[in-house]
């Protein structure tokens, strides 16, 4: 029989630090139903905070007037997230490595690299004011493989 | 002697003093804030010369802690005193090799570790 709980939800929640602590519980919540695996939820958990961050702090520059939107789909394969920001974006490209040369001293600087290393795939829209994440439920071993 | 102060303790033993993490999640930019204010003074007026941060009670952080422990570092090093960290468990000792920030701090598995590597350097 096929479950009602709805998989996916989409949130509007205000550019304060503390605002998307109720989605994220629902978020890491519907991972555990799903018996996605304790590291998968750390990931997204990571994943999701840097995430936010960035979007109140670079994106929407702690403008109470503008909002973030989280849409989420959490499937037993797969959670699939997206934040999106009403700032004027940047390019993903332009961040440096702060694990190179004296970048590792910086105080700042290491939210994306970390998004880029827990996540199984990340995507931004082409204004750059919304990130894609995706990460797989280990527990199912379906992540695809890289091709040769 | 020991003292509690927001979201850490303090303890000064003979060779240490000891900063303590005393919540489970530090996320949120006013929670580094506070730590930040709260562990400068006791590093700026410990007579201590050896820190110890502990964090054994710490479950999750965001990388902005990260940002925190440097801050930290470079006010320990401006007093000629040093700074191990300890009680890191293995997923957040795994955001320390990804940044490759285990490179740089001075990290022990637990408090005894870290005593003892500042017993055996005096």
């Amino acid at each position: 029989m096929l479950s009602k709980e709805p998989v996916g939800c989409s949130v509007v929640v205000e550019s304060k630090s503390s605002a998307a602590e109720k989605v994220i519980g629902q978020i890491l919540s519907k991972m555990k139903a799903q018996k996605f695996a304790d590291d998968d939820i750390f990931a997204l958990h990571l994943g999701l905070e840097e995430a936010f961050i960035n979007a109140v702090k670079h994106g929407n520059k702690f403008d109470p007037a503008k909002k973030i939107t989280i849409t989420y789909t959490i499937r037993p394969e797969k959670a699939e997230i997206c934040l999106a920001d009403e700032g004027d974006g940047f390019a993903p490209g332009n961040i440096p490595d702060p694990t190179l040369g004296d970048n590792i001293y910086k105080i700042g600087g290491r939210g994306l690299f970390l998004i880029r290393s827990y996540m199984d795939e990340i995507n931004f829209n082409e204004k750059g004011n919304c990130i894609c994440m995706v990460k797989y439920n280990s527990n199912k071993n379906l992540k695809p493989k890289p091709e040769n | 002697m020991a003292s509690l102060k927001p979201g850490i303790s303090v303890q000064y033993t003979e060779t240490a003093t000891i900063i303590t993490f005393a919540k489970e999640k530090i996320l949120e930019e006013r929670d580094i804030q506070s730590l930040q204010e709260t562990i400068m003074p006791v590093v700026e007026q410990s007579e201590q010369v050896h820190f110890i941060l502990d964090f054994h009670n710490v479950q999750f952080l965001s990388s902005a802690v990260l940002g925190l422990l440097l801050r930290i570092s470079k006010k320990v090093y401006e007093k000629n005193s040093t700074l191990r960290m300890c009680g890191i468990n293995p997923k957040i000792y795994e955001i320390f090799k990804i940044t490759r920030l285990n490179r740089i701090f001075d990290i022990y598995d637990d408090l005894d570790a870290a005593l003892a590597a500042g017993e055996s350097a005096a």
